[in-house]
């Protein structure tokens, strides 16, 4: 009898423990408010707590999620969007036309907001029924789907933020899968089974519980003690290690973000000051002397696809014309006699993470070849922003996370007044090019509008694109339904413990 | 006593008000800007703008001084802007995590470092004084961090002990959270278990050759009572000065040994608070364990007067 109450036991604390999902977090998120969240992480949370109008699927194409459909008007400047019904806030509020009107309104008017400048274009919104809404647009933005799949997209209860104020993010209130339960800084959070959640068959757990380690060998360790079922962002160099252990599985994807070296070549004086930022042949001549192949397999141990362009040689908006240079050093050796300087300095501005020194040394290592001095200077990121910010670099090792349509991994950072251009590059011909690129909504006219920009970028070299990292994540082998999505987010539809 | 604890209590308040313009003053020579670094990967100046209005970055120092000493008379400690909580309530939850760990710690440093700091000196030069001196060594010279991991290696990965990280409030569950709690403890008392140990054993082998220990032999006195109630008890002045020393710093937060362990404590906190900028947590935190910090000391020199009678006159 006893002998069978304890099996009893056992088996109701096993699966009591099947129906929570701990995922181990590389930091730890910001504010859970989607107006006002800033970081990566943060977005990962995001996609257990709030529905967005719009997701991607796998190859990065745009699906419904509280939305069922849309159309654009003829002159493109507004789009009317059809909305699910029967959905429900976790506070038991319906979802419907005015939510939506309500939360689009508060990402552009709450006061720090950060969708902001992703909503510029969006001058108003009209509710059209219960369950249609119409943005209108000062100008056709051909970015706005993929902007709605991911913050900008998020609903949350008109009641609870107008009850809670700047404080949302505290406790949000969503429509998604899960709902808050508790979050304590820098331990855990906690989300639970959202009961009336309209697709709850698709959801197999009964809570989640989020803790962030941010050193990846505790994660890792954590995942293989038991602790995790499933830890985001592992260090490529442990991905060997673990293949042998039939207890986990490795997922894979190509991220939409990029690595790259922002050269300073108009910030500030000191552009002019430094051989790099003068003269475009010093420039070309530093990329021939590096192999980017050769920097992802001993710096990224191969998780990473090389690439020279803000999106992955594998993207439909990939620049055709400007196809990944190999490596030259007699041509770049040739490069840097014409240009007049034969043993060219430079400060390259890195991160202080480990990979990212790693990778500044291989970098420095293959332009020593070539003739060039790089120096390394590894920067705490804060001061290095700052340093960005106000010009005062050479050369700058920066990771960008991206975005679902090119447009994010572009206009920022290239057009004249992007706010992260901390390159100074300013070409009206580019310029042009990228507003094109953000106006027209035909994929064609798109695509030779960002095939044109990358010849032209490939030249003038404000960044040296190197390659687009995997998304890497493990789990335990008994997880199923993951679904790797180029974004980096963890969808929570579909996962089941066996 | 009275007189030297209203004269020690009197020189608590200058010491403070020193203590908020030395934090406000060194944090702003931090570099970055806190609004830039807050705004994250996007750079809206838009929220930029809101931020720099918001933390008061447009105005003069010692208006931005005011408003936050204002704030700290009051009881207000500001907010952490990164996670909207109240700085206050971050130092309430983090508080019990951290005294916890600080306990367990500096009881596993006392019980080592003080049996070891005595058997070393009473058995000097024989192989326990060896084997003593070995562990102070090893333990003064290996990093918390890699002890940590390998720790974790051994009694998570291999064995499965002992959860890897994590943190279970004692209330909840009190096995799970020593469960949690003993690696990071032991982690930390190691090391100071080694400096305690080095202090007891030279304090001890001073006192043991003294005049009045010879005496209390001469009376005939068991050497344990010697030893434990004449020797230890006046050997151990300078280890409370140390053990106290140790035990601020501990309260101040073990930084990796949190970090490995994932323990949630006050030395997370204020790490990633300084790499994002987060005034107020930083601030706040500082000035906790600041405070924290100049009572133990307060408290140590009044043990003094409990252990030595000496000073008691």
């Amino acid at each position: 009898m006893k002998l069978r109450l304890a099996f009893c036991l056992l088996f109701l604390v096993s699966s009591v423990q099947a129906q929570t999902l701990r995922i181990g977090l590389a930091e730890d998120p910001d504010i859970l408010d989607p107006s006002l969240a800033r970081t990566f992480v943060g977005r990962i949370v995001f996609a257990s707590l709030c529905d967005k109008l719009f997701d991607l699927d796998e190859k990065l194409a745009i699906v419904p999620q509280l939305a069922t459909g849309y159309e654009w008007s003829a002159d493109q400047k507004s789009l009317v969007i059809k909305l699910r019904s029967g959905v429900t806030f976790h506070d038991g509020e319906k979802f419907d036309a005015a939510a939506v009107k309500f939360n689009l309104e508060r990402h552009k008017s709450m006061p720090g907001s950060n969708r902001r400048g992703e909503l510029a274009v969006m001058s108003g919104v009209d509710v059209v029924d219960a369950q249609t809404v119409r943005l209108n647009l000062s100008a056709p933005f051909a970015p706005l789907l993929a902007v709605l799949t991911d913050r900008s997209g998020m609903m949350v209860s008109p009641k609870a933020a107008a009850a809670a104020g700047e404080k949302f993010g505290a406790a949000p209130v969503c429509s998604g899968p899960f709902r808050f339960v508790e979050r304590v800084a820098q331990d855990r959070i906690v989300v639970e089974r959202f009961a009336n959640y309209w697709n709850k068959g698709a959801i197999n757990f009964e809570r989640i519980v989020y803790t962030p380690i941010v050193d990846a060998t505790v994660r890792l360790a954590n995942l293989r003690s038991g602790q995790f079922d499933f830890i985001e962002r592992m260090a490529p160099s442990d991905v060997p290690g673990l293949k042998s252990d039939s207890r986990f599985k490795v997922a894979r994807i190509v991220e939409i973000g990029y690595q790259g070296i922002t050269i300073n070549v108009g910030k500030s004086d000191q552009a002019q000051k430094n051989p790099l930022g003068k003269d475009p042949r010093v420039r070309e001549a530093f990329e021939l002397s590096l192999d980017r192949g050769a920097i992802v397999q001993v710096a990224m141990d191969g998780e990473a696809e090389v690439g020279n362009q803000w999106v992955a040689p594998t993207n439909r908006y990939y620049g055709k014309s400007a196809p990944i240079p190999k490596r030259d050093v007699a041509r770049a050796k040739k490069l840097l006699a014409e240009a007049g300087v034969s043993n060219p300095s430079f400060t390259l501005m890195t991160p202080t993470t480990s990979d990212a020194q790693r990778i500044a040394q291989v970098v420095q290592a293959m332009a020593k070849e070539a003739g060039f001095d790089v120096k390394i200077q590894s920067t705490e990121f804060a001061t290095s922003l700052n340093l960005a910010d106000k010009g005062q670099f050479d050369a700058y090792m920066l990771a960008w996370s991206g975005r679902a349509d090119p447009d994010g991994n572009l206009h920022t950072m290239l057009a004249c007044k992007g706010p992260t251009n901390y390159a100074g590059y300013c070409k009206q011909d580019v310029e042009a090019l990228i507003t094109e690129s953000r106006t027209s909504l035909d994929p064609a006219k798109r695509a030779q509008a960002y095939d044109r920009i990358a010849a032209q970028v490939s030249k003038d070299r404000p960044v040296i694109y190197l390659y687009h990292r995997n998304w890497l994540w493990a789990h335990n082998a008994k997880l199923t339904g993951l679904r790797t999505v180029p974004d980096g987010m963890v969808r929570v539809q579909g996962l089941k413990m066996n | 006593m009275g007189k030297y604890l209203a004269r020690r209590l009197a020189s608590i308040l200058p010491t403070l008000f020193f203590v908020t313009v030395l934090i406000f003053g060194l944090q702003q020579l931090l570099p970055g800007d806190a609004a830039v670094v807050l705004a994250g990967e996007d750079q809206d100046p838009g929220v930029i703008a809101h931020l720099r209005e918001k933390l008061h970055l447009d105005k003069p120092f010692p208006v931005r001084y005011a408003y936050w000493l204002g704030g700290v008379v009051q009881g207000d400690l500001g907010e952490s802007l990164r996670i909207q909580k109240p700085v206050t309530e971050l130092i309430v939850e983090k508080l019990p995590v951290t005294i916890q760990l600080a306990v367990m710690a500096m009881l596993i440093a006392l019980v080592i470092g003080i049996t070891a700091g005595v058997v070393s000196a009473v058995l000097k030069g024989t192989a326990w004084d060896y084997a003593a001196n070995i562990f102070a060594l090893w333990g003064l010279s290996t990093p918390n961090f890699w002890l940590g991991i390998m720790l974790i290696l051994l009694f998570s990965v291999q064995l499965g002990w002992l959860p890897a990280s994590g943190y279970v409030s004692p209330f909840e569950d009190l096995k799970a959270n020593l469960a949690a709690m003993i690696m990071p403890a032991f982690v930390l008392g190691n090391a100071i278990a080694a400096v305690l140990m080095r202090h007891t054993r030279s304090a001890m082998l001073q006192v043991l050759n003294s005049d009045y220990v010879r005496t209390a032999r001469a009376k005939g006195l068991h050497e344990h009572v010697v030893v434990l109630k004449h020797a230890l008890r006046n050997a151990l002045v300078p280890i409370i000065t140390l053990g106290a020393l140790e035990f601020g710093t501990l309260l101040s937060g073990a930084v990796l040994t949190e970090q490995v362990f994932s323990i949630p404590g006050f030395g997370k906190l204020i790490v990633d608070a300084v790499f994002n900028r987060d005034y107020a947590v930083v601030q706040g935190v500082v000035l906790f364990t600041a405070t924290a910090y100049i009572t133990l000391n307060l408290l140590a020199d009044l043990a003094y007067f409990l252990v030595n009678p000496r000073m008691r006159g």
